[in-house]
């Protein structure tokens, strides 16, 4: 049967914003180079607002805000801390919920409150159009937490977000949280120290397992994104890292992947060629069996290059710091940044 | 979720893609009527008998027969009904033939030699989009083409704002090297197959062989589709499709609980919430000396129910020589889990195998103390580290 490895083709550099650098070196030309400065400064003046995607002044919409897993989660992030500033739900606009408003639609939500970032908690069949509609509403950050996406819906988004500014991580994710500034997911917050670890992973609780054990090496976390185990999603892993790389409070980086795709091998070849700090990495699913879905839609051994061994190699050549075992993932990062 | 070769050609039809005409059949009798039926409708004096199993290689193992008479059809529909038939996708055990596919034969002769090629459409991970996969090298292992001759593979990326270009599909049949009628034909086909991709929410159309007849028709001799799962409640026809005498009848039952479940060949059962942390865990099985007997996916609800559903579906299987239960309560309280497992174990009576729980995250020492306390034969950790040092122990 046909196996995914043979489909050709590299992503690139993704639909984020943040590389205005890159253009530097290929673009000498003055004029060029007068627009780089001010894409440079840009970036500048974000990065000194954000840590990576997210801090507490991020204004935070919840869609399907007044629906079950929308109101618990909401509520979880307000008593975090997080600025939510309120949500949407079509039909529902004008009343509150969580004492905070209710839009009938994103663009009203935006206009009345000044957000700039969401969290997408609508069912399976509205959740492509919910990413769709945050986008044009002009939303920087966008966390679709929704599992079981038809994958045809998120090809033409990802078509969609191509050249906007807006950035999406997920869907079928745990979201993202900088410890002490925001929550923006389902993780569990009291689990999360501020620190110095940076974390990037395809999983939920596999995640919470790393952010646990850093806790316990009292290391702490700087920012963790849950990227999403979906075949297509926002946020690569090797878009993560890139931000993490960027990041000042970020010391070390942990790049938890799971077999299927090879989005942690492309990650590993920049971070040979571009890495300046220590990367920890572990693959789950050392012991699946080809041609199975592993509980996640992306999860899934094609061929010889998306097994755990095989990215376990090259992220070994690459000079990552690869852990066998998912118990050593927080001692391997205190040993590394000794 | 797979589905038959019949199944999928009924789908590619309906897009308006050409295939062979064709009947299943569950009877020698229905394959004989089949037969009847298409030498009526086409002439055809020749036809092809195949076994209708969720497995490639059935050529090889004596699922594919070619018939020149009705009664020829009976024999080789008398032989491959109700066979086992074992090809190197369905394992040693092989898997029992319910049903048959009666085909038009088309490797009748004619003013030009029959050709194959290959041809798949298939999501491309990095770039987000379909693309359409193909090489003159039709008829043998699309893996076996790529190793020895990857020229002869080319792609086609689709952009999805636009979708599928005549130009795209000109491009196609002028690799192939079809020209006349058939790179009509081609052109035809290529566009309407990947229009039956889109429009069916499929995750993988694989037509090996491709075939052009002796008289310059293109069409899909066989076909593998798999539909999105994802997507299936915009198709409830094709749900309909589901056979579940293809699927391993323990993870059907898991299905009903709600639990995601896969069997494997180990001797240590795992009951986890989360599909990374499910990974994870057989491969932390795996280091402690031991092998995983399952992957199994509680989810984010793991009470006493799915506990007790979890333990009877693990325990289904006598190889198992222990249960490590692996949960991380964020959301989920670990004392409630742990409640769960003792009334689980308790509703069960008698669980013949040593148990290991790791709870850890919320209450998660208020849940030790709970398994400690309940008498039962059950090994409580808290870190991973420590299960992984029980399973050890026990294995």
């Amino acid at each position: 049967m046909v196996q995914h490895h043979l489909v050709d083709g590299c992503r690139g550099c993704g639909n984020m914003n943040f590389d205005g650098m890159e253009q530097l070196s290929v673009t000498p030309e003055f004029f060029i180079l007068k627009s780089v400065v001010r894409s440079l400064l840009l970036s500048f003046q974000k990065n000194k607002r954000m840590s990576v995607l997210l801090n507490k002044d991020s204004k935070v919409i919840v869609q399907g805000f007044t629906g079950s897993e929308g109101t618990f989660h909401a509520q979880q992030m307000i008593d975090y801390g997080t600025n939510v500033v309120g949500g949407v739900t079509p039909g529902k606009g004008g009343q509150h919920h969580l004492d905070r408003p209710v839009f009938n639609t994103v663009e009203d939500a935006v206009r009345e409150t000044g957000a700039d970032t969401s969290v997408i908690f609508v069912p399976p069949p509205f959740a492509a159009d919910a990413i769709l509609e945050a986008a044009a509403a002009g939303i920087r950050l966008v966390v679709c937490i929704t599992e079981g996406i038809p994958t045809n819906d998120m090809v033409k988004v990802q078509e969609y977000l191509h050249n906007r500014d807006t950035t999406l991580v997920g869907p079928n994710c745990p979201g993202v949280i900088t410890p002490g500034e925001a929550k923006v997911g389902i993780m569990p917050g009291f689990i999360h120290e501020k620190g110095v670890v940076g974390i990037v992973s395809r999983s939920g609780t596999l995640t919470y397992e790393a952010v646990d054990q850093v806790t316990k090496q009292g290391l702490g976390q700087s920012t963790c994104i849950g990227i999403g185990g979906d075949p297509i999603i926002g946020t690569t892993t090797l878009d993560a890292v890139k931000l993490l790389m960027q990041d000042a409070q970020t010391e070390g980086i942990i790049m938890i992947g799971e077999i299927g795709g090879s989005m942690e091998a492309d990650a590993a070849y920049w971070i040979r060629d571009h890495g300046t700090k220590p990367v920890v990495g572990f693959i789950a699913g050392q012991t699946a069996p080809r041609g199975r879905r592993m509980g996640h839609a992306g999860a899934i051994v094609g061929g010889k290059a998306d097994t755990a061994e095989a990215k376990m190699k090259i992220m070994e050549e690459c000079g990552i710091y690869v852990v066998i075992s998912p118990a050593d993932i927080g001692s391997k990062m205190a040993e590394v940044l000794k | 979720m797979n589905i038959h070769e019949y199944q999928g050609k009924e789908i590619l039809k309906q897009f308006g893609v050409s295939v062979p005409l064709g009947f299943v059949a569950e009877t020698p009798e229905e394959a004989v009527a089949a037969a009847q039926k298409i030498h009526e409708a086409t002439g055809a004096d020749t036809f092809a008998v195949k076994a209708q199993i969720h497995a490639g290689g059935r050529g090889k193992g004596g699922g594919v027969k070619i018939a020149k008479s009705p009664g020829e059809v009976r024999e080789h529909a008398e032989a491959i009904l109700g066979m086992t038939l074992v090809t190197h996708q369905t394992g040693p055990e092989g898997k029992l033939v319910r049903k048959i596919l009666i085909e038009q034969g088309i490797y009748y002769p004619g003013e030009s030699e029959p050709e194959e090629f290959y041809m798949s459409v298939l999501l491309n991970r990095g770039s987000g989009r379909n693309i359409i996969m193909y090489s003159t090298e039709g008829g043998m292992d699309i893996e076996s083409v790529a190793a020895k001759t990857p020229l002869l593979i080319f792609r086609e990326e689709i952009d999805p704002a636009v979708g599928i270009q005549p130009f795209q599909a000109r491009k196609v049949a002028f690799n192939l090297g079809v020209s006349g009628d058939a790179f009509k034909q081609m052109v035809k086909f290529v566009t309407s197959l990947y229009n039956a991709y889109e429009g069916s929410d499929a995750s993988l159309f694989e037509i090996n062989p491709l075939f052009k007849t002796s008289d310059n028709l293109i069409m899909a001799a066989d076909a593998k589709v798999n539909i999105d799962d994802n997507a299936l409640y915009r198709h409830p026809e094709y749900s309909a499709m589901r056979d579940i005498h293809e699927e391993d009848p323990t993870e059907v039952e898991a299905g009903k609980f709600n639990l995601n479940f896969i069997k494997l060949d180990g001797n240590v059962g795992c009951m986890v919430n989360g599909a990374g942390l499910a990974m994870a865990t057989m491969d932390i099985i795996k280091l402690s000396g031991g092998q995983p007997a399952n992957f199994l996916d509680v989810g984010g609800t793991a009470n006493a129910e799915t506990v007790e559903a979890g333990f009877r579906i693990i325990l289904k299987d006598e190889h198992v020589k222990a249960i490590l239960i692996n949960i991380f309560g964020g959301i989920v309280r670990c004392d409630r889990v742990a409640q769960g497992v003792v009334d689980a174990y308790r509703s069960i009576g008698n669980i013949p195998v040593p148990v290991i729980v790791r709870l850890q995250g919320t209450n998660a020492e208020e849940a030790k103390v709970l398994i400690d306390a309940s008498g039962l034969a059950v090994h409580s950790a808290i870190s991973l580290q420590e299960a992984a040092n029980k399973v050890k122990e026990l294995v």
